[in-house]
């Protein structure tokens, strides 16, 4: 399967372009029905890597015990708060597990293991159906005559937002769509620089104004841009902003309101960034965006790092919101789709 | 914003209270609550048990004290636990004599390194009398040295400008050189963010550390990590020696947990948090404050502080005066609005407060966005009359107002509005004037904490 689903057959095969397509790009053009070993692989490797994950904290208090007791529950407690997955759901997860084994449901460690490896995937496959109405899952839901695709990426400071939009315009780009990016960080310094480097990467082109412009000017820029150049794909980098910032929340929402206008159902995507390191509070930055523009998905970045993100596990359980791509490096390619069960499977071994 | 938290405690408080005799049963119960209380901000699970553990065995082996209820004790004890543990060695930055100081800045990815080398080397310019050389190692990220650059320009401090150089040793040796040369004293050295798995690059900051000989090495470490905060932390310590932390991102609703974390395996000092984007929003640190945010009990002290160094006291006597004399002009009600507006968001503010204090006022963000507007707008139209408008408001007749409507960007019925709410404030404030200064802050509590600091204050001068 492509990384990127929407697009025509025929423009997928000839990449549409009219340069020789890259290496890579053949490479994908070739076997565009392979699923994305690689890919998997790599996301399974960078959570997997820490070594302190939740199986070996319980392997090592059980040691040559089978049975359940209350210190084995405790460890676990103490696994799923470490992994970020918060003090409420980690509880209400270790309640269960706990009746169970008063009522001696759970014979052994391995029992207990699959019933906290399937509460997890209950939590994260909820999100399906918390979907708000009007927004979608993915760029299949988005009749091709809607152009371009527009993608809000949206999130507090440094977590990740310009890494992640280089990393996505490349991979979209490379199956053969045409994409342009939009430099609404007006504010950091070096922002539209440090863009414009992963715009020129990744080959795409950029819409920039001058630092200090109101970034729903250099939205309106970039719709105009995209449409007359037929672009498929707009991807909107936002500056850094903290959730109880009320004046920056609501620039957010005026360039929503700006991408409504001007495109039918934009934004089609609003992909919150996180920040795998993120704690508890994670929850109230996702609640909190998602109050002023329509977050459709997460993207958690850094999980290469030894943090592992259950944050998300809290906010997909609280808000509905689920996890759409993972960031596992620097690199242009470091950007993987994500999969409930390669997570659940890297907590555990 | 930290209204479970104090609940919480609250709650614990009432169940202790009235007992009279602080029972085992009682600690364990109060410490289950601290528990989740501390894990919930983000404390280490590794550092609450300790943590706990400590502040127990204080609280068992204590005698009840006579003016504290047993609940209070147990609260008092987990507080002064905490300050001790969050507090310790100098929070200064310690400089020698040599030329040059070099402080090196470190950190993860995105945790605010280089937006803090800038408001460093601000302060230390502005208030140390230090002359600082800034220089980005971060040949890694897009961007990183030009954003560096343009932040130095900003405060209006030198950076380095070597782009022949590529390489992170290469470029520190450059920069003493030019310290040297040109007589800077300090040296702020940006590197790039990594990941303290990382070994490649963690040997790079070990090679920069033994080249520099720096004379702080600091761990910038965001407010809103989690768990994960023990270990990067500790990796960082462990292969490069720190000398001290700063918290970055505090301007949020963040509780900041992590704190606790990192001065536990790091044992170093945190020297500022960082509360802002812009370059003059770096604060000292103070173990109680943060205890207190920690624990949800409302940050009294950094509101009052706030207050007090943004009044003017000498102003505030003379407005006083004025106000005595009916002299209460247009210009002095701008000047008050303006203190208002510099004490920061009004939301921000409310929130510093204990819950309790306002009898659970509280002011939802927009609320205070919409007062924040309007104190722009007020400003606004204030800015638009000429001086002798301002000292004599009398003489705004329509035409004058029209103008005033015209200069401002508002309406006639906007400038009128204004000038109405200029005329209760004066009638009010005189209707004050005989019990001081309170309201002149435009809000009760603001007015009623800045006065009660400066009176005490004042009186302090008078025994020196
Ligand atoms: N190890 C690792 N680093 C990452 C990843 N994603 C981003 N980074 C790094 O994190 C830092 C911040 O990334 P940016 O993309 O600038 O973050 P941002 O959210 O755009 O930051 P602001 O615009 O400043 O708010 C950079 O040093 C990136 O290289 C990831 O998946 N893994
Ligand atoms: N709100 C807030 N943002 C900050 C603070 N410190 C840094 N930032 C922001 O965090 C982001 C990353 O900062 P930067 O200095 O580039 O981090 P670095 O990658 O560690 O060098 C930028 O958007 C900064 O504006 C702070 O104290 N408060
Ligand atoms: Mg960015
Ligand atoms: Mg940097």
């Amino acid at each position: 399967m492509p990384f990127w689903k929407r697009k025509k057959e025929d423009e997928f095969i000839s990449l549409g372009l009219n340069r020789a397509a890259t290496v890579e790009e053949q490479v994908i053009a070739q076997k565009p029905d392979e699923p994305e070993a690689g890919f998997f692989d790599k996301f399974k490797a960078a959570v997997t890597a820490t070594r302190e994950n939740i199986a070996e904290r319980l392997d090592s208090v059980i040691g040559s015990r089978r049975k359940i007791d209350a210190d084995v529950l405790d460890e676990l407690e103490e696994a799923l708060i470490g992994a970020d997955i918060g003090v409420q759901t980690s509880l209400e997860i270790i309640d269960k597990a706990r009746l169970q084994v008063r009522r001696n449901q759970l014979g052994d460690v391995d029992e207990l293991k699959r019933l906290i490896k399937s509460e997890l995937q209950a939590i994260l496959d909820s999100t399906a159906s918390h979907r708000k109405h009007g927004t979608v899952a993915s760029e299949t839901e988005v009749p091709l005559r809607i152009k371009p695709y527009v993608i809000m990426v949206v999130g507090v400071n440094g977590v990740g937002k310009t890494t992640t939009i280089g990393k996505l315009a490349h991979r979209i780009k490379s199956e053969g769509n045409e994409v342009l990016i939009c430099a609404a960080d007006t504010f950091r310094a070096a922002a539209n620089d440090q863009l414009a480097i992963w715009a020129d990467r990744s080959g795409v082109h950029l819409i920039q104004q001058r630092q200090g412009t109101d970034p729903s000017a250099v939205l309106f820029d970039s719709i105009k841009s995209a449409k007359s150049r037929n672009a498929d794909v707009l991807i909107v980098d936002t500056a850094g902003r903290l959730h109880t910032k009320t004046n920056l929340m609501n620039e957010l929402e005026k360039m929503r309101r700006i991408a409504s206008r001007e495109v039918e159902s934009a934004p089609h995507e609003v992909l919150l960034v996180m920040d795998a390191v993120t704690g508890q509070n994670g929850l109230e930055q996702a609640r909190q965006f998602a109050k002023s523009v329509p977050v459709t998905g997460l993207v958690l970045t850094k999980l290469d790092g030894t943090a592992k993100g259950g944050i998300v596990v809290a906010i997909a359980k609280e808000l509905g919101i689920p996890i759409r791509y993972v960031g596992i490096g620097e690199q242009m390619t470091d950007l993987v789709e994500f999969s409930t069960e390669a997570y659940i499977n890297g907590l555990f071994d | 914003m930290f209204e479970a938290l104090s609940d919480k405690l609250r709650k614990v408080l009432k169940d202790l209270r009235g007992q009279g005799r602080l029972t085992e049963a009682h600690i364990e119960a109060a410490m289950r609550e601290i528990r989740i209380a501390l894990l919930e901000a983000d404390v280490n699970f590794k550092v609450v048990k300790s943590f706990i553990d400590r502040v127990k065995e204080k609280a068992l082996g204590q005698e009840v004290i006579g003016s504290l209820s047993p609940a209070q004790q147990v609260v008092k004890a987990v507080h002064d636990e905490m300050v001790e543990m969050l507090g310790g060695t100098s929070t200064q930055l310690l400089f020698t004599r040599r030329t040059p100081n070099v402080v090196m800045i470190v950190g993860l990815q995105g945790s605010g390194k280089t937006t803090t080398t800038g408001k460093l080397a601000k302060l230390l310019a502005e208030t140390q009398n230090r002359r600082p050389l800034l220089v980005s190692v971060d040949v890694y990220r897009p961007a990183a040295r030009e954003q560096l650059s343009i932040i130095a320009k900003a405060i209006g401090q030198p950076a380095l400008q070597a782009p022949q150089l590529n390489d992170p040793l290469e470029l520190c040796r450059e920069a003493v050189r030019e310290c040297q040369l040109t007589g800077y004293d300090t040296l702020l050295i940006d590197t790039a963010g990594r990941l303290h798995v990382d070994e490649e690059l963690m040997h790079e900051l070990q090679q920069i550390k033994q080249e520099t000989q720096p004379v702080e090495v600091l761990f910038i470490a965001d407010s809103m990590t989690g768990q994960d905060a023990v270990r990067s932390a500790q990796e960082f310590h462990d292969q490069v020696g720190l000398t001290g932390v700063i918290l970055t991102k505090m301007d949020g609703d963040t509780r900041g947990g992590a704190a606790l974390s990192i001065k536990e395996v790091t044992g170093q000092p945190i020297k500022f948090i960082g509360v802002g984007e812009k370059y003059d929003a770096l604060e000292q640190f103070y173990p109680d404050r943060i205890a207190q945010r920690i624990l949800g009990m409302g940050d009294v002290l950094t509101l009052i502080e706030k207050v007090q160094a943004e009044v003017d006291e000498e102003k505030a006597l003379e407005l006083q005066k004025k106000l005595a004399q009916n002299q209460f002009t247009l210009e002095d009600f701008r000047d008050q609005l303006k203190q208002v507006k510099k004490l920061g968001s009004l939301g921000k503010l409310i929130d510093m407060l204990p819950s309790g204090l306002f009898g659970g006022l509280r002011i939802t963000p927009e609320q205070s966005a919409e007062m924040e507007d309007k104190l722009k707008l007020t400003e606004a139209v204030i800015n638009s009359m000429t001086l002798q408008e301002r000292s004599n408001h009398a003489i705004l007749n329509a035409s004058r107002r029209k103008r005033v409507a015209r200069g401002s960007g508002t309406s006639v019925a906007e400038v009128n509005k204004v000038i109405g709410e200029y005329e209760d404030m004066r009638k009010m404030m005189r209707m004050m004037t005989s019990g001081g200064l309170g309201g002149m802050m435009g809000g009760g509590g603001l007015g009623s904490g800045g006065r009660r600091k400066a009176t005490k204050r004042r009186k302090k001068k008078k025994k020196r």
